[in-house]
């Protein structure tokens, strides 16, 4: 896992004029229809919560109006870029979007600091490292000492931000899946054609079963299975900190190693790794970058194409079900209808939809651990829906709601298991 | 402001309940209304009707400007503020009772429109005025509004449910009007007279409304018309017929294609007019009122009728409309939008002249609305940036107001004065009417102290 802490990051302030798109800016009519989608809006009922607010901001900075005041950037940084806001705009803004592009404009003019260099440009372009970094938190696992830890409470006495990451960190697999898996898989039955599959770092690191799941599927429809070795992170968490040349560096390196496979399609089991390479195209501009953003599909899009195939694997598995809509799903890849039809394929299974399935759960990046006060009354409001739909396993395709909402329902639903999509057809083709 | 003033009202609301940074200024600097806006000098968030008489009180006796403002999506400048005090009522917001025996409900001010809806037809009872922004707006601001909405032409706006109020006078002192008695005539009616009053007679912080029985089913349908003159003839037909559609909206071709691009729900693309109709109350009766109309909207010679197949189709249709103004917004960065209402038999006309008058000025406008109440919303795209596009704009508004008031016709219909309207006014009601509104508002607030330069 990425260990980041925005708060961290010395606001710079600097009065300089941006040099935002100021028409995108301007489209916002103020008509408020995003308000009661906004999920901190809904917690504080403030403007400046809200993405209307957090438009007018960038805009009043652009025009030169207000300042990059530490106040104003405090505003804008509770933003969780989960973009409902955009999905509710029906003329087009999307606040979620600007207030992330402000942030890099920001940084193109003042730099990275330290700790974003350190994190945003050593670290994470590198999957060794980034493993490497991850060994002492399984030594820690497994040499009991997290029991110790949790049994004394000595975490107390942790900065907080790190004991928000040792509460979200679930066991780890001894070594992460991009290691152990093999670079082909081949197609069970006759071929039907070739992807290429993005393994996420968390997906690789935290939740190999499910990617495991993932390719066993895929192989399952005929499908050959490609996972480069060599793939580095899609560069979302370089999005997150404002460093625009990180995101381009690691759009450029994936597109060259996905460019020497022949596949039909890139599919990825991480909402967010998707989101961010549908958006290679924009972020680059050149074709080979179009080219590879229009093969990349969420592994439930793919599935969702192949229901006829599909439904003679799966057995019977009677449990009451419901989804969360991963932000970078829902909002970011508008889908919403692929993941439910994949459930309710499944015989047996009591599929109950969850009350505003599509709102945040507050993981957002890493919000949870540098927004924490406003990150768990997220939680909390997802928590209590998911206790109300009486589901006994709740379903969601994205790692950092994967954590999120482990952490919520560990403390608060025991019975109730949390599980990637994929893994939920797994254990229906086992079953 | 003054730093001292500001204190002195933070020992009211507390630290937390005190806006003052520049920053929370300027977002509370506009509301939904284009090309206004106007920084306050403080904003307060009330959690109590208490709190909101003891700021009246201390800001009635410093002589300073105090402007309710519920969620800001207001259309004419009511809840701006000029270096005054805000008082918004998102706090305000519960649900104070649903009354079955004697239908009503009562509500704080910051309630949200579609939240109250919720709660009293789970329960089976019907609360009809929906704006179009009813996920979005405060019931007080719908009160001081008296907002319409998609069900106007059955069921009336927001005065015919308004029952009683409470409300935080100019100088702190509380007035109680009406109530749950449904008769009531011990002097003058003062409840209607808040209603409408755009902030500037009173702060409501309470309110009781009436119910009415959830109807039993509802038909949805959407006629679509090649000829525009024919769609609007066809809702003029419709209302001579004897029916009474809950909803009767017209969407015109700009318009249609906006709300399409945004909510995909199969809206054509090559006629000049839609029109959304929904009957409701008893099963039998709407059966034979949608054959009606489907009857008349083929005689107007509609290329195609339809009808929703089921409740989520319908929900999917009458959303997609109440996104038309925001829809729009997406082919130019302003929207200029009025809601000029006549006599509903001078639609047709209407809708010429609107036509007319952007031809003339050179401007685009897209038209939708309440034409079943007559009270079309012309929206003018443009760009706030293309200062000369924009005196164009305005000069086919004015155009526009002036036919409506020779036909008989209002200047707003469901917007309110405000900022935005307020020169033609006087145009609109004379000399006496300005006079008598003058004198109210000296009766209500001498001071002249709440919400100062709406309306006149
Ligand atoms: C997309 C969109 C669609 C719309 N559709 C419709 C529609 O179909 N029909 C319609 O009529 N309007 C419509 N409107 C206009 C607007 O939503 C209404 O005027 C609404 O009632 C405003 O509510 P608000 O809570 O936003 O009030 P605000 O805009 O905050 O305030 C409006 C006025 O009410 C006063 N006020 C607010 N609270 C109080 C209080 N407690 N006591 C006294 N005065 C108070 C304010 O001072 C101000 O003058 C639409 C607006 C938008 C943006």
């Amino acid at each position: 896992m990425v260990v980041m802490n925005f708060d961290f990051f010395v606001l710079f302030v600097n009065k300089e004029v941006l040099n935002m798109d100021y028409v995108k800016l301007i489209n916002c009519m103020r008509c408020g229809m995003c308000l009661p989608s906004c999920p901190t809006y809904r917690e504080t009922f403030l403007e400046t919560a809200s993405p209307r607010g957090r438009v007018a901001l960038v805009r009043k900075l652009q025009e030169g109006e207000l300042e990059q005041s530490e106040r104003l950037l405090e505003y804008l940084s509770l933003c969780l870029d989960c973009q409902a806001c955009a999905s509710a705009c029906p003329c087009g803004v999307n606040a979620g979007e600007l207030v992330a592009e402000f942030t890099c404009e920001r940084k193109e003019s003042s730099g990275l600091n330290f700790m974003e260099d350190l994190i945003l440009r050593k670290l994470v372009p590198h999957p060794d490292r980034l493993e490497t970094s991850m060994t002492p938190m399984r030594l820690y696992q497994r040499s009991g000492l997290q029991k110790l830890v949790r049994t004394l409470g000595i975490l107390k006495m942790f900065p907080r931000p790190l004991a928000r990451m040792e509460g979200l960190l679930p066991t780890l697999h001894s070594r992460p899946l991009r290691q152990e898996i093999s670079e082909v898989t081949a197609a069970i039955g006759t071929e039907r054609g070739t992807v290429g599959f993005f393994l996420g770092c968390v997906m690789s690191l935290i939740f190999s079963d499910a990617s495991r799941a993932t390719i066993r599927l895929l192989s399952s429809l005929g499908y050959t299975v490609i996972t480069p070795r060599n793939q580095v992170c899609c560069g979302a968490p370089n999005m997150l900190g404002g460093d625009m040349e990180g995101v381009k560096e690691a759009a450029r390196t994936n597109i060259g190693i996905f460019a020497a496979h022949e596949v039909d399609f890139i599919v990825t089991d991480c909402g967010g790794c998707g989101a961010e390479l549908k958006k290679y195209g924009h972020h680059i501009g050149d074709e080979a970058a179009s080219a590879f953003s229009a093969k990349v599909r969420d592994i439930s899009q793919i599935l969702a194409h192949h229901t006829e195939e599909l439904a003679p694997l799966l057995k019977p598995l009677p449990l009451k079900v419901t989804y969360h809509d991963p932000c970078h799903i829902a909002h970011c890849q508008g889908i919403r209808k692929e993941p439910r039809d994949l459930l309710k394929l499944v015989p047996d299974i009591d599929y109950r939809e969850l009350e505003t399935a599509d709102a945040c759960c507050g993981s957002a990046g890493t919000y949870n651990i540098t927004k924490p006060e406003m990150s768990d009354r997220i939680l909390q409001r997802k928590i209590d829906t998911v206790r109300s739909s009486g589901a006994e396993v709740l379903v969601t395709g994205n790692p950092g709601c994967l954590l999120q909402l482990k952490k919520g329902i560990n403390d608060q639903l025991p019975g109730v298991r949390v599980m990637h999509l994929t893994e939920v057809l797994a254990l229906s083709m086992d079953s | 402001m003054e730093r001292s003033f500001i204190k002195e009202l933070q020992t009211i609301v507390g630290e937390k309940h005190t806006l003052s940074d520049r920053e929370s200024l300027a977002v509370y600097g506009y509301d939904s209304t284009p090309e206004l806006e106007s920084l306050p000098g403080v904003v307060l968030l009330p959690g109590t009707a208490a709190e909101v008489g003891r700021i009246m009180r201390l800001c009635h006796g410093a002589g300073v400007n105090v402007t309710p403002r519920g969620s800001g999506t207001n259309l004419s400048g009511g809840s701006l503020s000029a270096a005054g005090v805000v008082v918004q009522t998102s706090r305000l917001n519960r649900i104070i009772e649903v009354d079955e025996e004697n239908l009503t409900a009562t509500v704080e001010p910051g309630v949200i429109t579609s939240v109250l809806h919720r709660e009293v037809e789970s329960r089976g009872l019907f609360y009809p005025p929906d704006p179009g922004s009813m996920n979005i707006s405060t019931m007080g601001g719908n009160v001081a509004e008296n907002s319409g909405g998609l069900r106007g032409l059955k069921y009336g706006v927001t005065a015919d449910y308004v029952m009683g109020l409470e409300t935080v006078l100019a100088d702190g002192d509380l007035l109680r009007s009406g109530g749950k008695v449904v008769k009531d005539v011990a002097g003058y009616n003062l409840s209607p007279l808040l209603v409408s009053s755009e902030g500037t007679l009173g702060f409501f912080t309470t309110i009781t409304v009436k119910l009415i029985p959830r109807p039993q089913g509802k038909i949805t349908m959407l006629a679509h018309f090649p000829v525009l003159q024919d769609a609007a003839l066809a809702v003029s037909a419709i209302i001579a017929a004897k029916v009474i559609p809950a909803t009767l909206e017209f969407l015109d071709k700009v318009t249609i294609k906006c709300v399409e691009d945004y909510a995909h729900v199969g809206l054509p693309l090559d006629v000049d007019a839609v029109l959304l109709i929904e009957v409701d109350g008893h099963p039998v009766v709407i059966a034979e009122e949608a054959a009606a109309v489907a009857e008349i909207c083929r005689k107007h010679r509609c290329s195609f009728f339809q009808t929703a197949k089921d409740a989520a189709e319908a929900f999917k249709l009458t959303e997609a409309r109440r996104t038309a103004l925001s829809a729009l917004a997406r082919l130019k960065p302003t929207t200029i939008l009025e809601d000029a209402t006549v006599p509903r038999s001078c639609i047709a006309a209407m809708l010429k002249v609107i036509q007319d008058a952007a031809k003339r000025h050179n401007v685009l406008i897209g038209t939708f609305g309440h034409a079943g109440d007559g009270n079309l919303h012309p929206t003018c795209l443009t760009d706030e940036r293309d200062k000369e596009e924009i005196a164009r704009a305005h000069a086919a508004f004015a155009e526009i107001f002036n036919a409506a008031i020779s036909m008989g016709g209002t200047i707003t219909g469901e917007h309110g004065v405000g900022l935005a309207k307020k020169k033609y006014l006087p145009k609109l009601v004379g000399e006496s009417g300005i006079r008598i509104m003058r004198g109210i508002k000296q009766a209500f607030d001498p001071k002249g102290i709440l919400n100062p330069g709406k309306i006149f």
